[in-house]
């Protein structure tokens, strides 16, 4: 047993620790309740936990079993991501052949060439290639009725899905000296600082929050960001010792991280608003589906995969 | 060979089930009905062949092990493969709609009712190929409703197939694929038959779910 998989074992034991304590905090306060009411808050906190369980034990064993591992559990979870979104966008029959395109070529061939590390090619092959090529397979069926609604929705939901959420297994790929092989723990890094600084977000803005920062779109609050922000840049500078990034540097990684998580966040809460659901899908118990639980994750990956290359190579 | 060919329909059975799961995330909204076992009469869209078994992957095993789909029966009965997934695989009570049959297709329903099954109909009477959500209703419905009126007729609305597998496509599309049960509906006293036919394909609209755009 290598460094890297002690390291991710510790980090997976951590895990767990925050979550029998979240499990225990739940478990207290519904035996103070009055026995027979219902208190849905706790209800939803309950459910939440319990499907971090799961996904801390699903990233866990995938990080265990290193790349193969990392590439099916996010092949899986685009996939998962690209049904939910691609079921509430505008389309037509004329379309139905670009759809299928995106679903069994650009997503396998994505993942591909993100196995393949051959970033000259993923980072472009959606937001050149697809973007270039799947409209003119929906144009040759000769349907304008809301062209330009339709291609720019499929367009997103390919970026959202495929392209955002690849870039999370793209940290493997990522070459720093005197890191050596320990780039999957960048994964673990992302993950826990994005997803720690949400739960903390929600804790803070419930307790403290004042200002809306976009009423009516959701009940996010400057306070709970700013808070939720700086927690996620002190569990970066704790865990900097999994990065190459040094101490102020993992704190500026986690803060840059989870800021643009938390606004992508309300990118994805606008769009339910104007597609009026409440949830991507049903298919993650308590939590909606796959974009909701991945929401602020997609939307930091490629930045911080981006600035990891920028800086640290 | 009985028990074979029993344990073999239910192996195509589950397989059936997992492979709707796995592409079309296919899921059930109980808005009006709890799923639990009781005799009911599930009235449904028709847009594609999927979706029969779409409405039947959904249902709990307990209810599913009731429920008789009513199929026509040169449909199933086409080839070898069909005859053993149709009436073995789902139980279909199958019905020939030819005038000239002897055995009449509303017996056969009203038989299977009386030995305490559920069922799945297709209202309409013919897989919708056309742009309205639902074609005019055929009578048997309302015959049913006549015949055992205590049976609960609960809407079941199907979403999303079209796109999954629009008419004249090949690659069928992983789309999330919705059964929405409706509030059970009963024929009542001196209710005629269009009043009745025309409330109940209300009641199966009402199901739809939306999703502006």
């Amino acid at each position: 047993m290598n460094s890297t998989m002690t390291d991710i074992l510790l980090l997976a034991f951590g895990s767990f620790g925050i979550l029998i304590a979240l499990t225990f905090v739940g478990e207290v306060l519904r035996a103070r309740e009055e026995p027979g009411f219902n208190n849905p808050v706790l209800d939803t906190y309950m459910t939440r936990v319990q499907s971090w369980w799961g996904m801390v034990a699903f990233i866990g064993i995938a990080l265990l079993l290193g790349k193969p591992g990392v590439m099916v559990l996010f092949g899986f979870a685009s996939f998962a991501a690209l049904r939910e979104f691609l079921t509430l966008t505008t389309k037509a029959q004329a379309d139905h052949l670009s759809l299928a395109l995106a679903f069994f070529v650009v997503l396998p061939l994505q993942y591909v060439f993100v196995g393949m590390e051959w970033a000259g090619l993923f980072t472009v092959l959606i937001p050149v290639y697809a973007f270039l090529f799947l409209p003119m397979v929906s144009a040759l069926r000769g349907n304008p009725d809301k062209f330009l609604v339709r291609v720019a929705e499929t367009q997103w939901a390919l970026m959202i899905a495929v392209y955002c959420v690849s870039h999370v297994p793209a940290l493997m790929s990522v070459e720093i000296d005197g890191y050596g092989d320990r780039s999957l723990l960048l994964i673990a890094f992302l993950v826990m600082v994005v997803q720690l600084g949400d739960l903390l977000e929600y804790f803070f803005g419930r307790r403290i929050g004042r200002t809306r920062i976009a009423p009516g779109l959701s009940p996010k609050t400057w306070e709970g960001v700013l808070l939720g922000v700086a927690s996620a840049m002190i569990i970066g500078a704790m865990l900097n010792w999994i990065t190459p990034f040094g101490l102020i540097g993992a704190a500026l990684m986690a803060g840059v991280a989870s800021l643009v998580g938390m606004l992508g966040n309300l990118v994805v809460a606008a769009i339910k608003r104007d597609r009026g659901v409440k949830d991507w899908s049903h298919l993650i118990p308590g939590q909606g589906g796959f974009v909701d639980q991945l929401d602020s994750v997609i939307f930091a990956a490629p930045i911080f995969y981006m600035l990891t290359v920028y800086f640290y190579t | 060979m009985k028990f074979l060919r029993q344990f073999a329909a239910r192996i195509v059975g589950q397989s059936i089930r997992i492979f709707a799961r796995a592409i079309t995330a296919v899921r059930a909204d109980w808005k009006g009905i709890e799923p639990v076992p009781r005799q009911r009469v599930y009235f449904a869209n028709h847009t594609s062949n999927a979706d029969m078994p779409m409405i039947w992957s959904v249902l709990p095993p307990s209810m599913r092990r009731t429920v008789r789909p009513v199929a026509a029966a040169d449909y199933w009965l086409k080839n070898k493969v069909r005859a053993f997934v149709g009436p073995e695989v789902f139980n279909c009570v199958l019905v020939d709609r030819r005038p000239e049959v002897k055995d009449k297709p509303m017996d056969k329903i009203i038989a299977a009712l009386d030995e305490g099954a559920s069922l799945i109909i297709f209202p309409e009477g013919n897989r919708n190929m056309t742009d309205d959500p639902l074609l005019p209703f055929k009578a048997g419905l309302y015959n049913m409703g006549i015949a055992r009126p205590e049976v609960d007729l609960v809407p079941t609305w199907v979403a999303n197939l079209t796109e999954i597998m629009p008419k004249g496509e090949i690659i069928p599309l992983p789309l999330i694929c919705t059964v929405t049960f409706g509030e059970p509906i009963h024929v009542k006293d001196g209710e005629s038959k269009d009043d009745f036919l025309k409330r109940a394909s209300d009641a199966l609209l009402a199901q739809r779910p939306e999703v502006r755009s």
